[in-house]
């Protein structure tokens, strides 16, 4: 998909949700959905979402949607999906219909966990997209355990003892990755190619599907409103959010940045961050480095692990392997270096003497 | 007098009322479920550009139609035609900027609102 497929599309979202400027969710959403070509039904926890884009009397929704409690998101979805399947069977429905559902960070790495990871277990055929502005945007940006180490928030602020939230993020989609689910992937505004396809993919595979995406807050990551692309773009290129995708247990690794950026290049627009660029708070800077790039390599050792057709490329290196040892071998027997050149010598003057005697007779 | 006829008009009304009280019930049925929004995508109803406070001016002559604002507009207020770039709906854009800071040319300049208030 590209720019001109998504302009040609009809919007699914209408105009005149009520988010801040600039916010980085209705972008999600939008793409999102744009990559879905077939009916569905949309399921949306308490969040920034539901309460900008379904203020009663006022819906931007254009197809059938149902708002639920955030922490039972996915119990919601999971029910839609079960009434749609058991109406198919009774003939009462002919459409093949597929639920979509969108929620925070907070009903989903927090206390929709549990809902969902039931949901995964009993292996409904759902899409989740998990929009993660990590923290509590709606109630005031309180902390999350998707809020990264070193943010400030409502009840992580920085002071003169503490300097925002002292506790590592939960990585979401490794634990849904381990629930050995049909489809996890995690992607950002700041690839539409990428982010189309993988919706397009999760749309097809037969199962639940995650989608986890990075969705700039204005209002409390303080950000400048035009800047959520901008962010975007650093938050995958510092490795900070890695664009990846297991497909029934195969990792993926969508994008590797040619030059892997220091984690300050994310950290320095931010409000939120503004106190680690003092120099007294480089000690979070640096443990926040090692964090991200630890989990770099972890992710790259399991793309690695989990690689297609590793058998054959064995086999090659064994036969390479076979032609470079004989030589090796010949070297052994003459070890001492300077001998070698003698030998060199040596089998001349044996050429010699060969012609020599060739010539005798 | 007055009270004479407002004591003779109840009794008239309590009447009407028995007649009457079956109505209001079929009435109420007829009324949507609280909570449930009948009318997709209604929302445009509600017109988000009163919050802007800067206002994206395209240049049409150095735009090439690559189409990448359209698709990061958080509003979808830039609108295509034909696969270019045709008009922005400045009833709904907030203002934020990201179509300026994404377009590959720069061909977008965010203007002061207040010019074009009066
Ligand atoms: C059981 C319950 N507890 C608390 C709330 C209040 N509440 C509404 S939205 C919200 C925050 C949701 O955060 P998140 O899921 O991250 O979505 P965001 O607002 O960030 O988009 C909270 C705590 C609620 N609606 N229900
Ligand atoms: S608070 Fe943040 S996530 Fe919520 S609408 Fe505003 S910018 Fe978007
Ligand atoms: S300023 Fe923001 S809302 Fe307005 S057209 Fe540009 S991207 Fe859309
Ligand atoms: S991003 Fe710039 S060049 Fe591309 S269509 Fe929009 S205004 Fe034109
Ligand atoms: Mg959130």
């Amino acid at each position: 998909m590209d720019f001109k497929d998504y302009a040609r599309q009809p919007q699914k979202l209408a105009s005149g949700q009520k988010s801040c400027s600039g916010c980085g969710f209705p972008i999600i959403i939008r793409m999102a959905m744009s990559a879905i070509d077939r009916p569905f039904v949309v399921c949306q926890g308490t969040g920034c979402v539901s309460v900008t884009t379904t203020t009663w009397p006022f819906t931007s929704w254009k197809m059938p949607t149902i708002h639920s409690a955030f922490p039972n998101l996915a119990s919601t979805a999971a029910g839609v999906e079960t009434a749609v399947r058991v109406m198919k069977k009774k003939g009462k429905l002919k459409k093949d219909i597929k639920v979509v559902a969108f929620g925070g960070d907070g009903g989903t790495y927090d206390i929709g966990i549990q809902a969902l990871s039931g949901a995964i277990e009993r292996r409904h055929n759902i899409l989740y997209i998990c929009y993660d502005n990590q923290a509590y945007m709606n109630t005031g940006g309180q902390r999350s355990s998707a809020t990264p180490y070193g943010a400030a928030t409502a009840t992580t602020p920085h002071g003169t003892l503490h300097h925002g939230k002292e506790l590592f993020r939960k990585d979401l989609t490794y634990i849904v990755a381990a629930h050995d689910v049909a489809y996890v992937a995690q992607a950002s505004i700041f690839d539409f190619a990428d982010l189309t396809r993988k919706v397009k993919r999760a749309m097809e595979v037969d199962g639940f599907a995650f989608i986890n995406i990075l969705s700039p807050c204005v209002l409390f990551w303080k950000i400048p409103t035009s800047d959520a692309y901008k962010i975007s773009e650093l938050a995958v290129k510092t490795c900070f959010w890695p664009l990846y995708e297991v497909d029934h247990g195969k990792w993926i690794l969508n994008f590797k940045p040619e030059h892997k950026m220091q984690i300050e290049a994310f950290l320095k627009p931010q409000g939120r961050f503004k106190q680690l660029l003092e120099l007294r708070n480089r000690h979070i800077v640096d443990g926040l480095q090692q964090r991200v790039d630890r989990k770099w390599k972890e992710l790259l050792f399991m793309c690695e692990k989990t690689k297609e057709k590793p058998e054959k490329k064995e086999v090659k290196k064994v036969k390479k392997k076979k032609i470079v040892k004989k030589p090796v071998k010949k070297g052994v027997k003459r070890k001492p270096e300077p001998k070698i050149k003698t030998s060199k010598t040596r089998s001349k003057f044996a050429k010699l003497k060969d012609k020599l005697k060739r010539k005798r007779r | 007098m007055k009270k004479k006829k407002a004591g003779k008009k109840p009794e008239k009304v309590k009447i009407k009322k028995i007649k009457v009280k079956k109505p209001p019930q079929p009435e109420w049925k007829t009324k949507p479920i609280g909570g449930m929004i009948f009318e997709a995508g209604n929302s445009l109803k509600y017109l988000t550009g009163t919050w802007k406070t800067a206002r994206p001016i395209t240049n049409y002559d150095k735009c090439i139609h690559c189409l990448k604002c359209v698709v990061y507009c958080p509003e979808n207020c830039i609108k295509a035609k034909n696969d270019k770039k045709d008009h922005t709906e400045y009833q709904y854009c907030k203002g934020c900027g990201i179509c300026a800071q994404v377009c590959p040319v720069k061909c977008i300049k965010m203007e002061d609102e207040d010019k074009f208030q009066e």
